[in-house]
């Protein structure tokens, strides 16, 4: 009972903390395009950066993944995910930036 | 024992020889829904895919900085967040065995996801409305197509939220329900964490 307690709170603390790092840094994020002030190459690193952040901070507090040994095929199935998420956008990018451009009109100087 | 939505940890109420076979079986079930929301995961990374390829075949009709607002955008995640926030207050009442805070912190969520829903088809109705439906332009289509299938996954949870309360408010919170009301909760967060990277993406890096 002892535990059950203190797990409860703890969860209900987590919970909360979850909330408030997520709505700052969706608060930053918007802040920051919003506002015009910054470059557009430093504006989309920062927004990136702060993406990833929240998604970290939503996976520890509100789905309490982590690398304990209970969670491990969970996370194996994340990573593995993960992974084939990065080829297929990736080479999707990749093959289509190339099409694009071998299907550029001739340019006329080349005629 | 840690605190954790993803395994079925808390879950069980029952005596101490059915303990084991109970939660195994319940750690499986949620691990099985765990493996199709990383599926899920796949179909939106294709469609993510689709829009970065997409997103500057105008043709000729408005780009997203003609027609995103932010501000509105902002307020549409807040709902979203926000009900993220209040399902998992509702987890904790589960956990709990209080059955009526459950129902509550469930219908909160519900109606924060509604607010979420009504925001999008709003802003779909206007475009749609002004000629510039998923037919306007290659990069509409995506749009439409990525924003549209989130919304059409927090639509779905919302129903099986309501079939979720209704079931709750007639039979209680049995082990089979919060065994079903834990795979529901996992939904909603993962589709928040999907929301994450929309409003960067399309949104946000839409504007800049």
């Amino acid at each position: 009972m002892q535990v059950h307690q203190t797990h409860a709170h703890g969860s209900y603390r987590s919970n909360t903390t979850g909330f408030i790092i997520s709505f700052l840094l969706t608060l930053i994020s918007f802040g920051i395009v919003m506002s015009g002030n910054f470059p557009s190459t430093l504006a989309l690193s920062i927004i990136v950066v702060l993406a990833v952040l929240q998604i970290i901070a939503q996976m520890h507090f509100f789905l309490h993944l982590d690398s304990s040994p209970s969670q491990r095929w969970n996370m194996m199935v994340l990573i593995y995910t993960l992974i084939i998420v990065v080829f297929l956008v990736v080479g999707t990018l990749w093959i289509m930036y190339n099409t694009g451009i071998r299907m550029m009109p001739m340019m006329p100087m080349m005629h | 024992m840690s605190a954790t939505i993803l395994s079925a940890e808390t879950l069980h109420t029952d005596h101490a020889e059915h303990h084991d076979h109970a939660h195994e079986a319940k750690e499986n079930v949620l691990f099985g829904f765990w493996v199709y929301l990383m599926t899920d995961c796949i179909l939106f990374a294709s469609l993510f895919a689709t829009y970065a390829v997409l997103h500057n075949n105008t043709a000729g009709g408005p780009g997203g900085k003609e027609f995103f607002d932010l501000r509105y955008v902002f307020i549409e995640t807040m709902f979203l967040l926000a009900s993220s926030f209040s399902n998992g207050f509702a987890m904790l009442s589960m956990h709990k065995q209080a059955r009526s805070a459950t129902l509550k912190w469930l219908l909160l969520t519900a109606v924060l996801g509604l607010g979420f829903v009504g925001m999008e088809v709003n802003e779909f109705t206007h475009l749609v409305m002004e000629g510039n439906g998923p037919d306007r332009s290659g990069f509409l289509s995506a749009f439409f197509g990525l924003v549209g299938t989130h919304g059409a996954h927090v639509s779905i949870g919302l129903i099986w939220m309501a079939v979720m309360m209704w079931q709750i408010f007639s039979k209680g919170l049995t082990p089979a329900i919060t065994s079903r009301l834990l795979r529901l909760s996992l939904f909603w967060h993962f589709l928040d964490i999907i929301w994450i990277v929309v409003f960067t993406v399309v949104y946000l890096m839409g504007v800049l």
